[in-house]
């Protein structure tokens, strides 16, 4: 029952990034699941820096979830670390994400910062072809 | 079963037949000739409830299936083709999805009722056990129908439930993947939750036979929860018992048509009628009533694995329970500070019903802030989901086992019959309860 070879093929996709404007985020499906790719602005990506420190379930630096130099993008697997939900953007109370299913709030550099999801929302493998383009996967 | 059988056959062909296959002698000893005790209530006859449903739902599933077509691109599609264009389509489907619902109410009565009066005592635990079994097959078989329409709740309550099994350490993230036979939920998902949901019905029913089986060899228990002693004690089956059964399926039959007709979707979902969508999760997901108080009881638990192990503990009581009671006495007819102790149990489970309705951080009563305690808002759902999780859980784990050792009961009758054949005035419960002595 585990996934058929024509399941495995859909490993990667490429996205263009000037599609997403300042301070938005645009949600694609890659293998299934919602990812999301947000431009951040400077004022999100200093709150997320200044929360290095600050006590968390799953504790990472913000540069670590980032590329280097391109601290503006975040890419991550929309998918709730809990139970698997789509959290919402902007949202809770930490200005990151919101999960509707079982209250997980998310902070900037998506965090888990309170609720019951344990791990930070997951960040894919990819890398940037050019400063517009990256590939996921 | 019990004892000799009395069967005759009265044709030619019976006899021949006898002597080849008894199976009308089968019939005749377990639905006709079977003795009864005579004092059984109406909560006695929600078994009967039950295989009626079984068969309405496995009828009508099969007819829904002549037409629905199990693809990620076309399932939502074919249950609006059901809907709109199939010849009574929109009967078949909400008999089928009300359906589940009824079948849920009976179960829901049918174990409360062996929980009242200790109908998992011994000789009966392996009864009791195989009753689980069926629910435990139940609730699977139910989850797997509510993703077959495609709807968004469909797509994301599957996405939830199946993420269960990613809290296990280790073998989690393996174990999801390979349920899902891809990296999310998608149409290899659909289709394998299509094909177990057609199966499981049938291991429902040959559990259900397993059951009636275990059943007839040691009898059934009744309200006073002491053994038939003597023929005053039981009625044959027929006519008794099945007039009876007969009479309630008749009630029952009532209600289900009551939502079938009037309210078809009051137990369900209007995010169900929007087409699955993986990129957006429903504001406010819930799952189908019959397992609200199980998910409030996840949610009540703040950590991810615990919270599972919570869920799934909940259901493993059930299993333990015949050993966890250590009462002599059967009945909670006799069992006064266990019968008070039941009924808040009851209680639990509807405010975890209501729980898990709720969204966690929703107040209870108002926006009052003065049940604060550290930074918990005791007045929120989640912690009065909280609170009656630990009741349902201590209920099982201290209540009935220390219970049975320290409480005092109230005399048991001998006798099903005695009560009622030497001190009428003194039992005008059991008088009541068995109407039939007045014929």
């Amino acid at each position: 029952m585990n996934p058929s070879a024509d399941t495995l093929a859909l490993a990667s996709t490429e996205f263009d990034l000037t599609k997403v404007a300042d301070g938005q985020q645009v949600t694609l499906k890659w293998r299934g699941k919602p990812l999301f790719v947000r431009n951040r602005t400077p004022a999100e990506i200093q709150k997320a820096v200044a929360d290095d420190s600050a006590s968390m379930k799953d504790p990472q630096k913000d540069a670590d979830r980032v590329k280097p130099g391109k601290a503006q993008w975040l890419v991550l697997i929309g998918s709730c670390t809990h139970l698997g939900c789509v959290p919402t953007f902007g949202g809770g109370d930490y200005g990151g994400w919101f999960c509707p299913c079982h209250g997980s709030h998310y902070d900037t550099s998506g965090r888990i910062r309170k609720g019951p999801a344990p791990l930070n929302l997951a960040v894919p493998e990819y890398e940037f072809l050019s400063d517009t383009k990256v590939k996921i996967g | 079963m019990s004892g000799h059988s009395t069967y005759q056959p009265k044709t030619g062909f019976e006899r021949w037949l006898d002597a080849r296959l008894p199976i009308v002698r089968l019939g005749y000893d377990s639905f006709v000739d079977y003795p009864t005790p005579r004092n059984l209530n109406y909560w006695w006859t929600f078994g009967g409830i039950l295989s009626l449903c079984l068969a309405s739902q496995l009828i009508t599933g099969i007819i829904l299936v002549m037409h629905y077509t199990p693809s990620a691109d076309h399932a939502f599609a074919s249950v609006e083709h059901i809907m709109r264009d199939v010849n009574y389509g929109w009967l078949i489907r909400y008999m089928h999805a009300n359906g589940a619902s009824m079948f849920f109410i009976a179960v829901y009565v049918h174990m409360l009722r062996g929980l009242y009066y200790g109908s998992y005592k011994a000789p009966r635990e392996v009864l009791w056990i195989l009753g689980c079994v069926i629910y435990l097959l139940m609730m699977a078989t139910a989850f797997m129908g509510y993703v077959l329409p495609w709807g968004q709740m469909s797509f994301h309550g599957a996405v939830v439930i199946t993420n269960l099994f990613g809290a296990l350490p280790l073998v989690g993230p393996s174990i999801t993947t390979w349920l899902w036979g891809g990296f999310a939920v998608d149409n290899a998902t659909l289709n394998r939750f299509f094909s177990l949901h057609y199966l499981l019905p049938f291991m429902i029913a040959g559990v259900v036979i397993l059951h009636i089986w275990a059943l007839h060899v040691v009898g059934q228990n009744n309200p006073t929860g002491v053994e038939p002693k003597s023929k005053a004690d039981t009625l044959p089956f027929t006519p008794y018992a099945t007039v009876k059964d007969g009479f309630a399926m008749s009630v029952f039959l009532i209600l289900f048509a009551t939502f079938v007709f009037y309210l078809p979707n009051a137990l369900g979902h209007a995010d169900n009628y929007v087409e699955a969508n993986p990129l957006v999760t429903p504001a406010h997901i819930v799952p189908e009533w019959y397992f609200l108080p199980f998910y409030a009881i996840l949610r009540a638990v703040p950590d991810k694995l615990l919270g599972v192990l919570a869920m799934f503990g909940a259901i493993a009581c059930l299993f333990a329970l015949p050993w966890l009671d250590t009462s002599k006495v059967r009945s909670m007819r006799y069992r006064p500070t266990a019968k008070l102790y039941f009924i808040i149990f009851v209680v639990a489970c509807c405010i975890l019903g209501l729980c898990g309705a709720k969204l966690p951080d929703d107040p209870v009563l108002g926006h009052f802030k003065t049940f604060t305690l550290g930074d918990a808002d005791l007045n929120s759902f989640v912690w009065l989901s909280r609170f009656a999780s630990l009741y349902y859980f201590a209920f099982f784990l201290v209540i009935l086992p220390v219970l049975g050792l320290v409480e005092k009961t109230l005399p048991v009758p001998d006798s099903i019959a005695s009560p009622v054949l030497s001190h009428p005035a003194a039992a005008p419960e059991q008088a009541t309860a068995a109407p039939e002595m007045k014929g």
